[in-house]
C-alpha cells in the first residue's frame, strides 16, 4: 500500500482546512494555523498507517492548533472562548460577513462541531473522536449550533429556511 | 436557503491565491526545517515540460512528460520518502543550468547528483556517460567496454532506458554501432533534439567572440 506524495494531500485539503480554520479562529489567526497544520502533518506523515482518512487527521491537527491559538489568546486578554479578532474586526469580509460573526459568537465547542461536521463534511463519529465525547454529543452540539445560528442570524438572511 | 448552505457559502472551500501564497510559505518553512525530503518543480523546455527533483543531496530526478509526471512523483514517495512538495527553490540552480544548456550556451552540468535511483552495473555505465564529450556520440558497446563489461551491451542499454537524470546525465549520446538512433526513453525526438542542438552550439568556437563568425 503505497502514500501520496505530500503534494497531493495538500492539494486535496488545502481549502477545506483553511474553510475550517477561519471558522475556528477568524481570517487573521487562520493563515498560521493552516501553516502550522500542514507543517506538522508534513512531519508526521511518513508514520500515518496508509488506510487513514487523512482529511480527519488534519482536522484533527487543525483542532489542536486551534485550540492553542485560542488558550494561548485566552493569556493574553480575551476570555477562552472569545475570537482573538472581533467580529467587527475590519480584516477582509467574506461572502457573508453577518453569519461569519455569528459562527464566531458561537460556544467553542458547537463552533468546533458545525465547522467538522458542515465545513470539513466529517461524520458525527469523527467528530466525536476530534471533540473527545460521544457520537451522540457530538450530533448534538452540531444541532444546537445551527440552532443558535438560525436564531442569532435570521434577520439579515435573505431567505426564512423555515 | 438553509442555515449549513449559507455556512458553506460564507466560508467557501477554495480562496486561490491564498492557498498559492500559503503553499509557497509551506514550501519555503518546510526546507528551511530540513523536512521536506523530496522537492520538485517543472521546467518548460524544447524537448517538453521536463519534472526537475533534488534531494538534500542533490538533484535525484529529471523525468519527460510521456514518463507521467504522477506517476514519477509517486515513485519518489515510494521509493525516497513520502515528504515531497512542489518547492522551486531548491531547484532554481539546475533549472538555471538546465535552461542554459537548452540556449546552447551550456556544455556540461555542476550540480550536485544524488543517485540513489541507480545502483550496480546501472550506475556504473551512467557515471560513464559524463565521459562522452558534448556533441559527440557513443555506442552501446563503447559504453559497455568503459563501464568495464564489454558483453554488456543490453545492459548498457536498460541503463539508458532507466536513466532517473536524462539530459543532465547524457545517456542521449548513447547511440547504435550501426549508426541507428537506439531508443530514448523521452522519445526519439527528443533524443534528435538534443543531439542536434549539441552538434549546432558544438560547432561554433565555444566562447569565442560572435564576431569571429
Amino acid at each position: 500500500m503505497s502514500k501520496q506524495p505530500f503534494e497531493a494531500v495538500v492539494a486535496a485539503h488545502a481549502g477545506t482546512v483553511l474553510r475550517v480554520c477561519r471558522a475556528l479562529l477568524g481570517n487573521a489567526e487562520a493563515e498560521d494555523a493552516w501553516s502550522e497544520t500542514f507543517l506538522a502533518a508534513l512531519k508526521a506523515y511518513p508514520e500515518l498507517p496508509a488506510d487513514a482518512n487523512v482529511e480527519a487527521w488534519l482536522v484533527t491537527i487543525a483542532h489542536r492548533k486551534a485550540v492553542d491559538v485560542l488558550r494561548a489568546a485566552g493569556r493574553r486578554a480575551t476570555p477562552l472562548g472569545q475570537l482573538p479578532d472581533a467580529p467587527a474586526a475590519p480584516e477582509p469580509a467574506g461572502p457573508d460577513p453577518d453569519l461569519i460573526a455569528a459562527v464566531a459568537r458561537l460556544p467553542v465547542k458547537q463552533r468546533h462541531a458545525v465547522a467538522y461536521h458542515y465545513l470539513a463534511g466529517l461524520p458525527h463519529a469523527e467528530v466525536a473522536a476530534i471533540l473527545g465525547g460521544t457520537t451522540a454529543a457530538a450530533r448534538r452540539a452540531a444541532a444546537d449550533g445551527i440552532a443558535a445560528l438560525r436564531r442569532s442570524y435570521p434577520d439579515t438572511r435573505k431567505g426564512a429556511d423555515r | 436557503m438553509s442555515v449549513p448552505d449559507d455556512l458553506a457559502r460564507a466560508f467557501p472551500p477554495d480562496d486561490p491565491d491564498t492557498l498559492r501564497r500559503l503553499r509557497a510559505r509551506l514550501a519555503a518553512t518546510a526546507q528551511a526545517e530540513g523536512v521536506l525530503d523530496v522537492a520538485y518543480r517543472t521546467l518548460d523546455s524544447p524537448v517538453g515540460p521536463l519534472l526537475l527533483a533534488a534531494t538534500g543531496r542533490g538533484l535525484v530526478r529529471v523525468a519527460y512528460l510521456s514518463e507521467d509526471h504522477d506517476a514519477v512523483l509517486q515513485a519518489l514517495a515510494d521509493r525516497i520518502s513520502p515528504r515531497v512538495l512542489r518547492a522551486p527553490a531548491p531547484l532554481d540552480p539546475a533549472a538555471r543550468q538546465l535552461d542554459e544548456y537548452f540556449d546552447g550556451a551550456r556544455r556540461a552540468f555542476d550540480v550536485p547528483l544524488d543517485w540513489q535511483l541507480a545502483a550496480g552495473f546501472r550506475a556504473a555505465v551512467l557515471h560513464r556517460l559524463a565521459d562522452i564529450g558534448y556533441g559527440r556520440t557513443a555506442s552501446y558497446a563503447a559504453v559497455a567496454a568503459l563501464a568495464g563489461n564489454p558483453r554488456a551491451v543490453r545492459a548498457v542499454g536498460t541503463a539508458c532506458a532507466t536513466n532517473p537524470l536524462p539530459v543532465v546525465v547524457p545517456c542521449h549520446r548513447v547511440v547504435r554501432s550501426d549508426g541507428g538512433m537506439g531508443g530514448y526513453l523521452g522519445g526519439l525526438d527528443a533524443k534528435r533534439t538534443l543531439l542536434d542542438l549539441e552538434a549546432r552550439a558544438a560547432a561554433e568556437p565555444a566562447s569565442s567572440p560572435a564576431s569571429s563568425a
